[in-house]
């Protein structure tokens, strides 16, 4: 490739160096290691070049190209958002790579066989082993039906490596592949929906995102074929510098039914990473969606050096009558979280549903939540939100609920906890709540409580250890909206809320 | 078993508050000992002394179990040695169910005593024998840790979780209290179950009435941070029949 041959910018592969130090530090991330792996970078830095060469090496259509340009332009104009209690430093846009791909990728692999085999070590190590899904599955035998199968969709920097169980699937008549692949196979498809649930210049860092996205999942569910497993996505940001812009797109036609599911870790690093990435989710008539997130990406340490900046915008259209969606997220990761999956009710007798956990520990920031945007009549949604709050970590809930005049008898209960482990964290709640007819009703309940003495007492005169019975008691705290993630990820999500507050007592 | 010498403790956060002023007391292995008095005695204090209870500072003195020194470990660790406290006000773990509560506490202690954990299904088994030795329902095994239980479900629960982490030396701190007469029985009951040639007992109560029930072997009458007083079964009833001024003032 030409365009990256301007020798002076073209990245090495990670060097041993850096290895050794990450393998070295010791600490409670566990997924803080990285993959030693050559890799190929666009030059650093963001402009018309770059993105020109993001979508040659894609290999996308014009209109793509035209697609993404716009977005940029459109960001050019565009200032960061400042409202979010959060305190940003300023990143440097010019600094990162937006482009970074495993060398062995640069011809595309035809199938799981043809990967590097340390990428697919990589994601062993997480726990997600790709070609034995199948096998495992088949494995352990009566007990596995059909049903409890996932297949993945594992994105690597920038870059999709592959996804399991595409036959079984494509029998259904699913489609689940990158959205690279997409781009060339369904291009009216990716035409008729992208862009369409969160436009290129929604916002700031969704037009970023536009202009610049590499790969992401899509996945299409036809009419009345409920989908025969879980799907999931599993991203991880391995190059250093390097920014992670993935992007997902989900269409559920008429009566369909999906769950989905996204894990996300990152390498542990001293310096800042970015995560903007856009999910667009298309919900048509009678159509169901779930999808659900365990979003682990480096915190940083305990002085608060390193960790990712995640900036997302989540969005799912309700578009035709008794639609339903249901985001679950369980917030651990990021030095900075800024999100807020959100509900467009635009069908009548629609439904959405938010149920969130958000830990933050050390100097975490959090200002997350949810937009339950009701349109259609009778259109009702649920938000149940747990914030979790130590060390010196600041945690905000953030959500609207707006009822717009035609959006008659419509419902919106809204119950968000925050929880304090220690005097020196912060928990917020902001409710916005609009209503515009007189016939709909909201219902807000918050509460704000410490983790009790008396409670850790008790476990612990029983023999569990300080930072068992912290976990016990959070996972209590958080457990009406444990009970909503698909089975296989309940018992992850429990884990990793014990390892996230690791420290954060005694 | 249990051997506390000259025991001074005091409050934390004011050192002029001197609730323990000299405790002696040893309990044997198979022996049930009551502890009685009047309100502010210290009695339940020495509950959360021994037990390791944040907000008390031990000035003077010792209390061993089985020869180890309780009063340097940490609260789990005195679990795992086999310190039980039977709560005066259990509290409320909401969302964590019950039986998650009792795995979790059982399998801690085994691993810190080195024993393999149990699973689930094993586990299972044991709670389930247990709680019906106890007449206790299954639903109160799922629901969430003492989370809108009665008073006297609560009782029971700590009786349940006595049984099933097979402590060798149980502290009852006023478990009578609440509990009707019924409930009373039935909690006395799952105690006499447990009485065993193993194990030793300190039952604090301020009324004589549960020692009707849970019959003692040694009485001992607390006031003002000491043991003033010890005797058999037969002081509980003096007690009660002349109650504590009597007492007090005789010593």
């Amino acid at each position: 490739m030409a365009a990256l041959d301007t020798t002076a910018d073209v990245r090495e592969g990670v060097d041993r160096e850096t290895v050794e130090t990450v393998r070295s530090m010791s600490g409670t991330y566990k997924h803080g290691w990285e993959t030693d792996i050559e890799m190929e970078f666009a030059p650093k830095g963001l402009n018309e070049d770059i993105i020109r060469l993001i979508s040659d090496k894609n290999g996308e259509p014009e209109w793509m190209l035209e697609w993404r340009l716009d977005a940029y332009r459109r960001w050019l104009t565009m200032e960061e958002p400042d409202w979010a209690l959060l305190e940003i430093p300023p990143i440097p846009y010019q600094e990162q790579y937006y482009y970074a791909k495993p060398a062995s990728m640069t011809e595309k692999p035809k199938s799981l066989d043809d990967v590097d085999p340390k990428l697919l070590e990589t994601y062993e190590k997480l726990g997600i082993p790709l070609k034995e899904q199948m096998l495992l599955a088949g494995v352990e035998g009566a007990e596995v039906s059909n049903d409890r199968k996932v297949a993945v969709d594992a994105v690597f920097d920038s870059v999709s490596l592959g996804t399991t169980f595409k036959d079984e699937l494509a029998k259904a008549g699913v489609i689940f592949c990158s959205i690279s692949e997409a781009v060339q196979k369904y291009p009216e498809l990716v035409k008729k929906y992208l862009g369409s649930v969160v436009p290129q210049n929604d916002n700031f860092f969704a037009a970023l995102n536009s202009a610049v996205f590499s790969d992401g999942s899509f996945v299409y569910v036809p009419a009345g074929v409920r989908c025969p497993m879980e799907l999931s996505t599993y991203f991880r940001i391995n190059a250093e510098n390097t920014g992670q812009f993935e992007r997902t797109l989900i269409i559920a036609e008429k009566g369909a039914h999906v769950s989905y599911l996204e894990g996300c870790t990152a390498p542990k690093r001293d310096t800042h990473q970015l995560h903007a990435a856009v999910v667009e989710i298309v919900v048509l008539e009678d159509a169901e969606v779930k999808y659900s997130t365990v979003q682990n990406w480096y915190p940083g340490d305990e002085d608060g050096v390193g960790g990712i900046y995640n900036f997302v915008t989540k969005r799912a259209d309700c578009r035709e009558a008794r639609a339903k969606v249901m985001w679950t997220q369980v917030e651990t990761g990021s030095a900075i979280t800024w999100k807020y999956p959100s509900c467009i009710l635009r069908g009548d007798d629609t439904q959405g549903e938010f149920y969130s956990i958000a830990i933050t520990n050390n100097h975490q920031q959090a200002d997350t939540g949810t937009k339950m945007i009701h349109l259609g009549k009778n259109s009702k949604s649920r938000i149940v939100s747990k914030g979790i709050s130590a060390g010196f970590a600041q945690n905000t809930y953030r959500g609207l609920v707006t009822m717009h005049p035609k959006a008659t008898n419509s419902r919106n209960y809204t119950q968000c906890d925050s929880l304090l482990i220690g005097d020196r964290c912060g928990a917020h709640t902001v409710p916005y709540i609009e209503v515009k007819n007189a016939s709909s009703r909201v219902e807000h309940e918050a509460t704000t409580s410490k983790v009790d003495d008396d409670q850790l007492f008790y476990c612990r005169s029983r023999g569990m250890d300080e930072e068992e019975a912290v976990a016990l008691v959070v996972n209590g705290f958080c457990r009406e909206v444990l009970q909503e993630l698909p089975m296989e990820f309940a018992m992850e999500a429990q884990a990793l809320v014990a390892i996230s507050l690791e420290g954060s007592v005694g | 078993m249990l051997e506390i010498k000259n025991l001074h403790a005091e409050l934390e956060e004011d050192s002029d508050v001197k609730i323990l002023r000299g405790v002696d007391l040893k309990v044997g292995a198979g022996e049930v000992h009551a502890i009685m008095g009047p309100n502010g005695s210290g009695k339940s204090t020495l509950s959360y002394v021994l037990s390791g209870r944040d907000g008390y500072e031990v000035t003077e003195g010792s209390a061993t179990l089985e020869g180890h020194d309780l009063l340097d470990m940490e609260p789990e660790e005195r679990a795992a040695a086999g310190l039980f406290l039977a709560f005066q006000y259990p509290v409320e773990i909401p969302g964590v169910g019950n039986m998650t509560f009792m795995r979790t506490a059982l399998n801690a202690q085994r691993k810190a005593r080195g024993q393999e954990e149990l699973s689930a299904g094993d586990f299972l088994k044991i709670v389930r024998a247990k709680a019906k030795d106890l007449q206790i329902d299954a639903d109160m095994l799922k629901r969430p840790v003492n989370t809108g239980f009665s008073g006297g479900e609560k009782k029971r629960n700590e009786i349940l979780q006595m049984a099933l982490l097979e402590p060798k030396m149980c502290v009852l701190d006023e478990t009578d209290s609440g509990l009707d007469v019924d409930a009373m029985k039935l909690v006395s009951d799952g105690v006499n179950a447990l009485r065993d040639a193993g194990r030793g007992f300190l039952v604090i109560t301020h009324y004589q009435r549960l020692l009707n029930h849970i019959k003692p072997d040694v009485v001992h009458i607390m006031s003002e941070g000491r043991i003033i007083r010890t005797g058999g079964p037969e002081l509980a009833l003096e007690v009660e029949e002349q109650g504590y001024g009597h007492i007090l003032e005789a010593v």
